[in-house]
């Protein structure tokens, strides 16, 4: 039976820690905000690519002129993924939910035979799947520092990808990123980059009939791995925003969890006291009786 | 003739700049620069380091500097995506020197001629952008 006094330090202690955790989901509830605003003003941008883009390959078609980062390079063998995860922990399972999706997929593409390279964007999944393809992993990425994610971060990943590409290093590539439902909802996905997705492509069948300068085919070149990189943003913008959210409702969980053991304890507290009120009393009163 | 006025939007990766009714503009096209007016015929031109200069309905003018993108022209409006966009006013010297530095990182790295030589014209299409709102 723990003493007064030890009661008294616990109570404390989880007090303290209620404190924090009551400042952390306060912290994220003001990140998140911010965070959708930036990935609400993103929005125009990728779909105006979206439109440009489904309407110059359609001029294009399928054919010899289509650039090969669309193609693809008609092969399946090799698989590079890059997953996008959170830098900080403590939101959840957030980055295990993202890594779980990316490792599943990794064991299913070596079973087949294939090939796979991963690039990590974010600490946290590199910590996760250091643990079993650390072989695997070619590159990290590292946006610690970043305080704000900007299109030249996404960028920057863009090239690296298409650099590779370019090298003849893989030949489909796969971003893994959690996609933003709501503040409790994260969706991890996978998106496949290179080749551009078919989907992705076949829309808006009614626009004009465009000139091109100087031609679709060089228009096209310019715009595809222009739209990876947007993609790319696109992912990391829903990420911070995920990852704000899943915070949030994991610290308001411990928030709650912290007021539980708050009123256990004091209850518990309150109990001991009364009992050694009267135990003392009782030692009195039968001091007095007994003379 | 009244100028008809058309629907105007400059959009970088992160944000909207302008989405404005506005009666022409002038963008840099790869191909030298255009002036868009209302009822263009539908057109898509990529775009090379310049100033667009924005003519509003009110007859105001406004000038921004992208850095490369793309024009989505319709009779109805005019789309600019932008790989990066500041206004006028908020360049820098140093802004542009930064980014020719980044440019010239690149040519090195150059895969064939064609890319070393399409960095080379950003880059001096820089100097141009330099010279034309930064007179020294």
């Amino acid at each position: 039976m723990p003493s007064l006094k030890d009661l008294k330090n616990r109570i404390a202690s989880v007090k303290a820690t209620q404190k924090i955790t009551k400042a952390m989901k306060m912290v994220a509830a003001a990140k998140l905000r911010r965070a959708q605003e930036a990935a609400e003003a993103a929005r125009p941008y990728s779909q105006r690519m979206g439109s440009v883009l489904a309407n110059i390959a359609q001029a294009v078609g399928q054919d010899d002129a289509a650039p090969r980062l669309m193609t693809g390079t008609g092969k399946d063998d090799v698989h590079l993924l890059v997953v996008c995860t959170a830098e900080r922990g403590l939101c959840g399972g957030f980055n295990s939910q993202i890594a779980r999706l990316a490792r599943d997929h990794t064991r299913k593409l070596l079973a087949n035979g294939k090939t796979v390279k991963i690039i990590c964007v974010g600490k946290k999944g590199f910590d996760i799947l250091r643990r079993d393809f650390a072989s695997l992993i070619i590159d990290r990425v590292d946006l610690r520092e970043v305080k704000r994610i900007g299109f030249a971060n996404a960028d920057e990943i863009g090239r690296k990808v298409i650099g590779l590409f370019e090298k003849g290093e893989f030949d489909v590539c796969t971003l893994f990123y959690s996609e933003f439902k709501s503040v409790i909802a994260q969706i991890p996905t996978a998106q496949q980059l290179i080749p551009a997705s078919a989907d992705d492509v076949a829309v808006e069948t009614d626009g004009a009939i465009y000139d091109y300068e100087p031609d679709a085919a060089a228009i096209l070149g310019d715009l595809i791995p222009r739209n990876i990189s947007v993609q790319i943003f696109r992912a990391l913008l829903e990420n911070v925003a995920g990852e704000m959210g899943a915070k949030m409702s994991a610290m308001d969980n411990a928030t709650r969890n912290a007021g539980e053991m708050i009123d256990k304890l004091t209850l518990s507290y309150n109990r001991q006291r009364q009992a050694q009120i009267t135990k003392e009393l009782i030692e009195i009163i039968s001091g007095a009786e007994a003379l | 003739m009244v100028m008809a006025d058309f629907n105007f939007e400059l959009v970088s990766p992160e944000r909207l700049l302008l989405s404005e009714s506005v009666s022409a503009v002038v963008i840099p096209a790869t191909e030298g620069e255009m002036t868009v007016m209302a009822n263009h015929a539908p057109t898509m031109t990529s775009l090379q380091p310049g100033v667009v200069t924005v003519k509003f309905a009110d007859g105001k003018t406004d000038r921004y500097v992208v850095f490369g993108g793309f024009a989505d022209i319709l009779p109805t409006g005019c789309t600019l995506l932008a790989e990066s966009a500041v206004h006028v006013d908020e360049v820098s010297r140093d802004d542009i020197l930064k980014r020719v530095e980044v440019a010239r990182g690149e040519l090195e790295a150059a895969l064939n001629d064609e890319h070393r030589a399409s960095i080379e014209r950003y880059i001096a299409q820089l100097g141009t952008v330099q010279g034309t709102i930064l007179p020294a």
